[in-house]
């Protein structure tokens, strides 16, 4: 009993994780309709950038912890969101018009791109965060339980809750959920989707830094591949939960997290990553809309 | 086939002949790995550009046929070309038993499910799965295949033997291309509700595509095996699956000789960016995404069949003039 819970906390940590980078592919699919294989690189970006602010700027020591690692989350943030409005620009808008497939090689690309990037600054072996978390425990229902795992889904659902609220009350929120429903008719109700489009990718990318952030910190060791894995499963968590749809990706990236850390733990750790595909396929062929729901099959 | 493809594929072949005179072990060796992405890439040619299934999995059909010939190579002694056939059979077999539940997904959720397929393919492998993959360490010790008793050993030999599969590979594909089976894949990928509703049954058209498909995938898995006499699961990663998408979109989906053209650039490129050493990479993906934006229907982009007045045999009666 006491492993199970173990594992389930483990796994709302690395689901709430999921879910983040998942909000970013699900919005950029609801809206362009295009799998943007780079964003797991973005997620990565956020990772290293985290790192590279942390030991430089030292403002965990001038401003103290809390605040300090708020303003370099916010930094974090804001510099992966520049990237991904850049790699729009120059990667995504100019196809905007041709065939699907087209669009998914430049994404690959950009991807490639991204990640020999990071390599050539960085090199290619894995990097360590600095220690700058306290290791304490608490007691939750008798358990001991890592600080920073809470942590990790506490700041997660915040940030998501933040998201939820603004795509459902403000006006950008509304015009991001019109362009998702139908482009053509929310481009004729004078809605300008191609800013829609960049505000996707300024909070898509924020989230996936801010995530790329979280696993440095949670698990202090990160590599430049890194994102494959975690951007896959991240597809993975949008499509548990219905792409496009945003509440969809925040469950399907904690479902995703919890049977995998039940699967590493109850059946075989060394089949650990493939159990996430496992599971996508069998959501696929027995409920292709996601659990939240959004049509899937082409009912031909 | 019009007239200047048949005059390029001569000239090609013509070259390739005389290739081992003017280049060395190495650049023969780098002409024999564009050679099997080019079956590679024919074969994801059929699934993604004929009937526009959006396969990245590959890697996983081309692992089955790799490690069936391997399997029975090592343990039971069966010579590899005679092995080579069975390739072909178990990895169709085996895409029609994993495509069957997912063929009729839309396009990116095929793309994301198949993407899954391979890496559970490669992890099963990993985990040395029924016990005869060798598990990390692979299978090592697959013996030299033997045609009409000469043993293929060198670069220069394998050079004329994967070729010459190619070859053959060609010609079927161009007559399939144009058989009832090859206009039908056409069809339903530009329209596969008026395909269903003039009677084509999709399911199984996609099926046969996938099947055909894996088993030459799985056929050039048994001739890689061959030429490395060592294969391991790294051999069947994820980004060999990408690289074999790659190929068929930057060349031009769905025409033969353009996905043949993406092949070579891709082998090739990374080799003439060879002095960058670690940027290659970089430049590649930057490569990519221009060629995409300026290029995005690929460099030999496929052309839908033209009918002249010729055409028509002289008993059918020739369409009219209009009055």
């Amino acid at each position: 009993m006491e492993q199970f819970a173990q594992q389930l906390i483990n796994g709302l940590a690395v689901g709430s994780i999921y879910a983040l980078i998942a909000l970013g592919y699900t919005m950029v699919y609801g809206v362009l309709r295009l799998i943007n294989f780079a964003h797991g690189d973005l997620f990565t970006y956020g990772a290293y950038l985290g790192m590279t602010l942390l030991t430089s700027l030292a403002l965990q020591d001038r401003f103290g912890l809390a605040v300090g690692l708020a303003v370099l989350a916010l930094m974090v943030m804001g510099l992966v969101a520049l990237i991904g409005v850049i790699l729009e620009r120059a990667a995504y808008r100019p196809l905007q018009s041709s065939p699907r497939l087209s669009a998914v090689v430049s994404a690959l690309g950009g991807s490639i791109f991204l990640q020999n990037a990071l390599m050539l600054i960085y090199g290619a072996r894995y990097q360590v965060y600095p220690d700058v978390l306290p290791q304490a425990t608490v007691s939750l229902f008798g358990l001991p339980v890592p600080v920073m795992r809470i942590a990790v889904v506490v700041v997660s659902l915040a940030m998501m809750a933040v998201l939820y609220l603004f795509v459902q009350k403000t006006r950008t929120g509304t015009a991001i959920r019109a362009a998702a429903i139908d482009q053509g008719a929310a481009r004729l109700m004078g809605i300008d989707v191609n800013r829609v489009i960049q505000v996707v990718f300024v909070i898509g990318p924020a989230l996936g830094g801010a995530a790329g952030l979280l696993v440095g910190l949670y698990y202090g060791q990160i590599s430049f591949t890194m994102g494959w894995t975690y951007g896959m499963k991240a597809f993975t968590a949008a499509i548990l939960g219905g792409i496009g749809n945003i509440p969809g990706a925040m469950v399907g990236g904690l479902v995703l997290g919890v049977v995998e850390a039940l699967g590493a733990g109850y059946i075989s750790i060394a089949w650990k990553d493939a159990i996430a595909f496992v599971v996508l396929i069998l959501i696929l062929i027995v409920r292709p809309s996601g659990l939240l729901g959004e049509r899937v099959a082409e009912k031909v | 086939m019009n007239r200047r493809l048949l005059v390029g594929y001569l000239v090609a072949a013509v070259a390739l002949i005389l290739a081992p005179r003017f280049l060395d072990a190495y650049q023969v060796d780098v002409l024999n790995s564009v050679g099997l992405y080019v079956l590679l890439a024919l074969s994801l040619n059929l699934i993604l550009g004929d009937a526009g299934l959006f396969n990245m999995g590959q890697a996983a059909f081309y692992a089955v046929g790799a490690y069936t010939a391997a399997i029975l190579n090592t343990r039971l002694g069966v010579p590899m070309l005679w092995a080579m056939p069975v390739s072909g059979l178990l990895a169709a077999i085996f895409a029609v038993i994993v495509a069957r539940p997912v063929v009729h997904l839309r396009g990116d959720y095929l793309l994301v499910v198949t993407i899954g397929l391979g890496e559970i393919v490669r992890i099963a492998l990993v985990n040395d799965v029924f016990g005869v993959t060798g598990g990390a360490n692979g299978i090592f010790g697959i013996a030299r295949p033997f045609l009409f008793g000469h043993k293929i050993r060198t670069p220069d030999e394998f050079l004329y033997l994967i070729w010459g599969f190619v070859a053959v590979t060609v010609f079927l594909f161009h007559r399939l291309e144009e058989s009832r089976f090859g206009r039908a894949l056409t069809f339903l990928r530009e329209d596969a509700v008026a395909a269903e509703g003039s009677g084509i049954d999709t399911t199984r058209y996609r099926l046969m595509a996938f099947a055909l498909g894996a088993a030459w995938a799985g056929m050039t898995g048994s001739i890689y095996a061959a030429k490395m006499t060592i294969i391991s699961p790294e051999s069947f990663s994820f980004w060999e699956s990408v690289v074999v998408f790659l190929m068929v979109i930057l060349g031009g989906s769905g025409s033969i000789p353009g996905v043949m053209v993406g092949a070579a650039i891709v082998v090739i490129m990374p080799e003439i960016f060879r002095d960058l050493a670690t940027a290659r990479m970089l430049v590649f993906g930057l490569v990519m995404m221009v060629m995409m934006v300026v290029r995005p229907q690929g460099l030999l982009p496929w052309r839908a069949p033209r009918f002249r007045a010729g055409d028509v045999p002289r008993d059918l009666p020739r369409p009219e003039a209009a009055p």
